[in-house]
C-alpha cells in the first residue's frame, strides 16, 4: 500500500468518524427529554429569595419557590392560587386574610404551614439580617419600624398566624394589589426547618441553599448548581399541581455575552435567550423571524436632572433639553427594538392613564431656552453622565447631537464604569445622567414612590410637598378607581416640574424557539414555568 | 539549586504580599462599594452589611483581619457572591486548568516546531510565510479570532459547540483561540534563539565533522535554540491558566478570567483579592520553574 493510499484511507476513516458525531441538533435532545434550556444573562448572585435582587436570580428563584399568588401565564392582573388556596381583603384594602392549601408541601415532604410565613416576613425584617429589599415588606403594618429597629417585638408587625392554614396580614395602607406583590420572590416563604438547621434566622450565607440541602415549594427542586456553567432544576414530586407541571426540568444557562447568547440560540443550544442586542434585532428580524420576541415590558428610560445644579433648577432650561428629544428617531435608528416613546414616567395601562407631559417640539424648545437667558453668545454647556455599555454610549450621543442641533448647546459626555456612574449619581455629582426603572409590580407605584424625598432611588435632588401629599391620599383611598385618578395627578406635578425626561418605554426583546408552547407576552417577563411545555414541531 | 529556590520561594511570597497590599488598597479606593446597585437600599441595610464584612472600620483593621482570615485558610466571603471565595475559585479553577493546558500544549506544538522550521529554512518561502502567519496571530486579538472559530468553524463540524462546557470536545475551539497567539509569539522567539545557536561555532564544528545535518540539529542546535522559548512559556503558561475573560465569555467556558473583570466591576473586594493571590503564586510559580528548566537545559546558569 502507497504512502497516498494510507494518507487517503485515513482521511476517509476521520470522514466517517466525524459524520457519526452529528446527532440531533443539541436542543431537539432536551425538547424530547422536556428539559427546557434558557440563557440568564450571568452568574445569579444566590439562590436565597431573602437576599437577592436582581431578575436574573428572579428567573430561577420562581422556578424553585412560589409565593401565596402566581401570575396567570397570559393575562396580566389574573391572580391564580400558589401556596394560598384563597384569599380575601376587608372593604378598604388593608387587611388580607390568605387560605392556604392543605395539602402545600416542601419539597421534603414536610407541609407548609402558615408559621413558615411568619418566620420568612421575620427573617427578611430582621433588622440583623440586613435584607436589601426588605423595603418590598414596609406595606405590612409596623414593617418599617421593625427593620430599623425601632422595636424588638416582631409581634407588632402585621401578620398572624390564627391557624396552621390561615395567615392574615394588616397593611399600613390601602394596597388593592397586594397580590400582585405576593408574587415577587421577597413575599415568598422560605424554609423554617431548613434555613434553622444551617444557621440562625439572621444568619447570612449559610449553606441552605446548596443543592444538597434546599428544599422549596416550587414546581421544580434545584439539582445541580455548577458555578459559571449551569443551574439545573428537576421537577419537585411534592409539589401540590404537579399534575400541571408538564416540563421535567429547566437549565439556566449564565450566558452573559449577547452575541454568544444568540449564536448559541441559532446553533440550537437554547430553548430562549434572556435578551438580544440591537445590532442582532434587524438580524433575526430578517432571518429568524420566527423566533423574535419583542414584547412591552413594565420599564422606563430617561435622564435625570440634577436640580439642585446651578444650571438646570432653571425649570425652563430642563423643559428646553425635553421638548428637543426626538425618542422616535432614538426607537427607530438606535434600539430598534419595538419600544414607545414615553410621555410620562409611569407606562400607561387599561386603567392608568398617562399624563401626556413631553413630546419633541424643537420650536417650543429654543423659545424656553432664550426664554431662560441662553441667547446669542451665551451657550448652554452641560454634561451628560453615561455608563460603559454599548447603549448607553450611543444614546448619550445621539442626545448630544439633537442638543447641538435644535439648541446649539455644548454637551459633554462623561463615560463612567458602572459603580463609578451609581456613585455620582447618588451624591448629585452629575449635571445630567441616563437612568431607567424596571417595575417591581404593576402598579404606578413602583414608578412614583422613588420621587419621594430622601428615597435612594431619587437621585435627582428633587422634592415636592404637595407631591407626596398626594402619594399619602392615594395610600388612604379606599376605591381603586379614584386611588388611581389621584396618582395621575401626582405624576402630572411630577412632570410639570421635570426632574427627569421621560424617553422611552422599554420592551424585551429575546429569541424563543418554536418548540416552547405555553409561553406568552407578560409585563414583567415573569413567565410561570409549570404551565410551560416544550413539543418537536415540523418547524423544527 | 535548593537554596537558590528555596530563596526565589520566600521572593515570591513577598511580591505576592505586596501585590495583595496594593490591590486591597487600589480597590477600596474605587467609587461605590459591593453594596450599591442600581436599586437603592436603605442606609441601615447597607451599614449592617459593612459590618458584616468588616467593611466599617479602617483600612489597616481590615487588612489585618483579612490577614488574620488567610492565616486560617479562609478566604473570606464573597460579598456579592454570599459565597466562600476559596469555593468560587475550587470551581472555577479546573475549566481554566484544562484550557491553559490544552492552550500551552497547542501553542508548543505550533510554535517551537514553525520556528525550529522557520530557522533552519531562514530567508525563504517557508521562512517568510510562517513568520507573516506568526505575525498575524500576535497582530489579530482574541476577540475576533474567537467568533470567527464560533460562527464558521463550530457551525460546520458536527461535533463542535459555538459555546459551552460539556465534553472534550467543547475544549477545542476555546484552547485553539488561546494557544494560537502563544503559538506565534513561539514560534518569533524560537526562530530567532535557532539562529542564534546555528551560527556558534560548535554547530559550524559538527558540521564540518559531518555530523548528518539532522543530528546537528536535534541533538545540538535545540537543547540551547529553545533556551529563550523555554523561558517565555513559564510565565505563558501561568497567563493562559488564569484565563483570559474574552475567551471565557465568547466560548461559554466557567474558568477564572472573568472573575478578574468581574470581582472589579462589582467591587467584590474578597474575590478579587482571592484571585489576585492565586494569579500572582501561580506567575511566581511558573516562573519558578522555567528558571529550574533553564538551568537543566543549560549548566553554564548554575555558576
Amino acid at each position: 500500500m502507497s504512502f497516498a493510499h494510507m494518507v487517503y484511507l485515513l482521511l476517509t476513516a476521520c470522514g466517517l468518524a466525524l459524520v457519526s458525531c452529528k446527532g440531533d441538533p443539541p436542543i431537539d435532545t432536551y425538547t424530547e427529554k422536556k428539559i427546557l434550556v434558557l440563557g440568564n444573562s450571568t452568574e445569579p448572585q444566590g439562590l436565597d429569595p431573602q437576599i437577592v435582587t436582581g431578575v436574573i436570580e428572579s428567573n430561577i428563584i420562581r422556578a424553585l419557590f412560589e409565593g401565596l399568588c402566581v401570575e396567570h401565564p397570559s393575562k396580566q392582573g389574573i391572580h391564580l392560587p400558589g401556596a394560598a388556596a384563597s384569599w380575601q381583603a376587608n372593604d378598604d384594602f388593608t387587611e388580607w386574610t390568605f387560605q392556604l392549601r392543605k395539602d402545600g408541601k416542601w419539597s421534603d415532604g414536610t407541609p407548609l404551614t402558615a408559621e413558615d410565613f411568619l418566620f420568612s416576613y421575620q427573617r427578611i425584617l430582621h433588622p440583623d439580617f440586613g435584607a436589601e429589599y426588605a423595603g418590598m415588606l414596609y406595606y405590612i403594618q409596623g414593617a418599617e419600624s421593625y427593620n430599623k429597629r425601632k422595636t424588638e417585638d416582631f409581634s407588632s408587625v402585621g401578620v398572624s398566624a390564627p391557624d396552621p392554614y390561615t395567615l392574615k396580614i394588616k397593611l399600613k395602607a390601602s394596597i388593592p394589589f397586594l397580590p400582585d406583590l405576593t408574587k415577587h420572590y421577597t413575599w415568598y416563604p422560605v424554609p423554617k426547618h431548613i434555613i434553622l438547621k444551617h444557621g440562625s434566622i439572621d444568619q447570612r450565607n449559610t449553606p441552605w441553599t446548596e443543592p444538597e440541602n434546599i428544599v422549596s415549594n416550587g414546581p421544580f427542586i434545584l439539582k445541580q448548581w455548577r458555578l459559571n456553567d449551569y443551574i439545573h432544576a428537576e421537577k419537585n414530586a411534592n409539589y401540590w399541581d404537579k399534575d400541571t407541571v408538564k416540563l421535567k426540568g429547566i437549565r439556566f444557562l449564565p450566558v452573559s455575552n449577547q452575541y454568544t447568547e444568540a449564536r448559541m440560540f441559532f446553533n440550537e443550544q437554547l430553548h430562549a435567550t434572556y435578551g438580544l442586542a440591537p445590532e442582532m434585532i434587524e438580524h433575526a428580524s430578517n432571518h429568524y423571524k420566527k423566533y423574535l420576541r419583542q414584547e412591552t415590558y413594565l420599564g422606563t428610560n430617561f435622564i435625570r436632572f440634577n436640580v439642585t445644579d446651578p444650571t438646570l433648577k432653571e425649570l425652563k432650561v430642563r423643559q428646553a433639553l425635553a421638548l428637543s428629544i426626538d425618542s422616535e428617531a432614538i426607537i427607530t435608528h438606535i434600539l430598534k427594538g419595538g419600544q414607545k416613546p414615553a410621555y410620562g414616567m409611569v407606562p400607561p395601562t387599561e386603567d392608568y392613564h398617562t399624563p401626556n407631559a413631553v413630546s419633541f417640539d424643537p420650536i417650543r424648545a429654543k423659545q424656553l431656552l432664550q426664554e431662560a437667558g441662553y441667547e446669542g453668545s451665551k451657550k448652554l454647556r452641560v454634561t451628560l453622565l453615561s455608563t460603559d455599555r454599548e447603549v448607553s454610549k450611543r444614546l448619550s450621543e445621539a442626545y448630544q447631537d439633537m442638543w447641538k442641533k435644535h439648541l446649539d448647546a455644548e454637551v459633554s459626555i462623561e463615560q463612567r464604569e458602572w459603580k463609578t456612574y451609581l456613585s455620582r449619581m447618588s451624591e448629585l455629582d452629575y449635571q445630567l445622567a441616563l437612568g431607567g426603572w424596571i417595575g417591581d409590580y404593576p402598579d404606578p407605584t413602583t414608578f412614583l414612590d422613588m420621587w419621594k424625598t430622601g428615597d435612594g432611588n431619587n437621585r435627582t435632588g428633587w422634592s415636592n410637598k404637595q407631591y407626596e401629599a398626594l402619594l399619602a391620599t392615594a395610600e388612604q383611598t379606599k376605591d381603586p378607581d379614584a386611588r388611581l385618578r389621584i396618582l395621575e395627578q401626582a405624576e402630572a406635578l411630577f412632570l410639570s416640574e421635570m426632574p427627569i425626561i421621560p424617553v422611552y418605554w422599554y420592551t424585551t426583546n429575546y429569541l424563543l424557539h418554536t418548540s416552547v408552547k405555553g409561553w406568552h407576552p407578560l409585563l414583567l417577563n415573569n413567565h410561570p414555568y409549570k404551565f410551560v411545555d416544550l413539543e418537536l414541531s415540523d418547524a423544527n | 539549586m535548593l537554596r537558590t529556590i528555596v530563596s526565589r520561594l520566600l521572593q515570591g511570597i513577598v511580591v505576592v504580599f505586596c501585590l495583595l497590599l496594593i490591590t486591597f488598597v487600589l480597590v477600596r479606593l474605587m467609587p461605590g462599594d459591593p453594596f450599591s446597585g442600581e436599586k437603592a437600599h436603605s442606609a441601615h441595610i447597607i451599614e449592617k452589611n459593612k459590618e458584616r464584612f468588616h467593611l466599617d472600620k479602617s483600612y489597616p483593621e481590615q487588612f489585618s483581619v483579612y490577614l488574620g482570615l488567610l492565616i486560617q485558610g479562609d478566604m473570606g466571603d464573597s460579598p456579592v457572591k454570599e459565597q466562600p471565595v476559596a469555593k468560587i475559585i475550587e470551581h472555577s479553577f479546573p475549566a481554566s486548568l484544562i484550557l491553559g493546558i490544552a492552550g500551552i500544549t497547542i501553542a508548543i506544538l505550533i510554535g517551537i516546531p514553525a520556528g525550529i522550521l522557520s530557522a533552519l529554512k531562514k530567508n525563504s518561502y517557508i521562512d517568510y510565510g510562517t513568520m507573516i502567519i506568526a505575525m498575524a496571530g500576535i497582530s489579530i486579538p482574541s476577540f475576533v479570532i474567537a467568533p470567527l472559530l464560533a460562527g464558521h468553524i463550530a457551525t460546520r463540524v458536527p461535533f463542535l459547540k459555538v459555546a459551552g462546557w460539556g465534553d472534550p470536545f467543547d475544549w477545542i475551539l476555546p484552547a485553539l483561540t488561546l494557544g494560537l497567539g502563544t503559538a506565534a509569539y513561539l514560534a518569533r522567539i524560537t526562530r530567532g534563539g535557532m539562529l542564534e545557536v546555528l551560527n556558534q561555532d560548535y554547530i559550524r564544528t559538527a558540521h564540518a565533522k559531518g555530523v548528518h545535518p539532522a543530528i546537528v540539529v536535534t541533538k545540538h542546535a535545540i537543547r540551547g535554540g529553545i533556551i529563550p522559548a523555554v523561558a517565555y512559556i513559564g510565565p505563558a503558561f501561568a497567563a493562559l491558566i488564569t484565563g483570559s475573560f474574552i475567551i471565557e465569555t465568547i466560548f461559554q467556558v466557567p474558568g477564572m478570567g472573568q472573575h478578574f473583570v468581574n470581582a472589579t466591576k462589582d467591587r467584590d473586594y474578597f474575590l478579587l483579592q482571592g484571585v489576585v493571590i492565586l494569579f500572582g503564586s501561580l506567575i511566581v510559580f511558573a516562573n519558578l520553574a522555567a528558571d529550574i528548566v533553564l538551568v537543566m537545559l543549560n549548566p553554564r546558569i548554575r555558576a
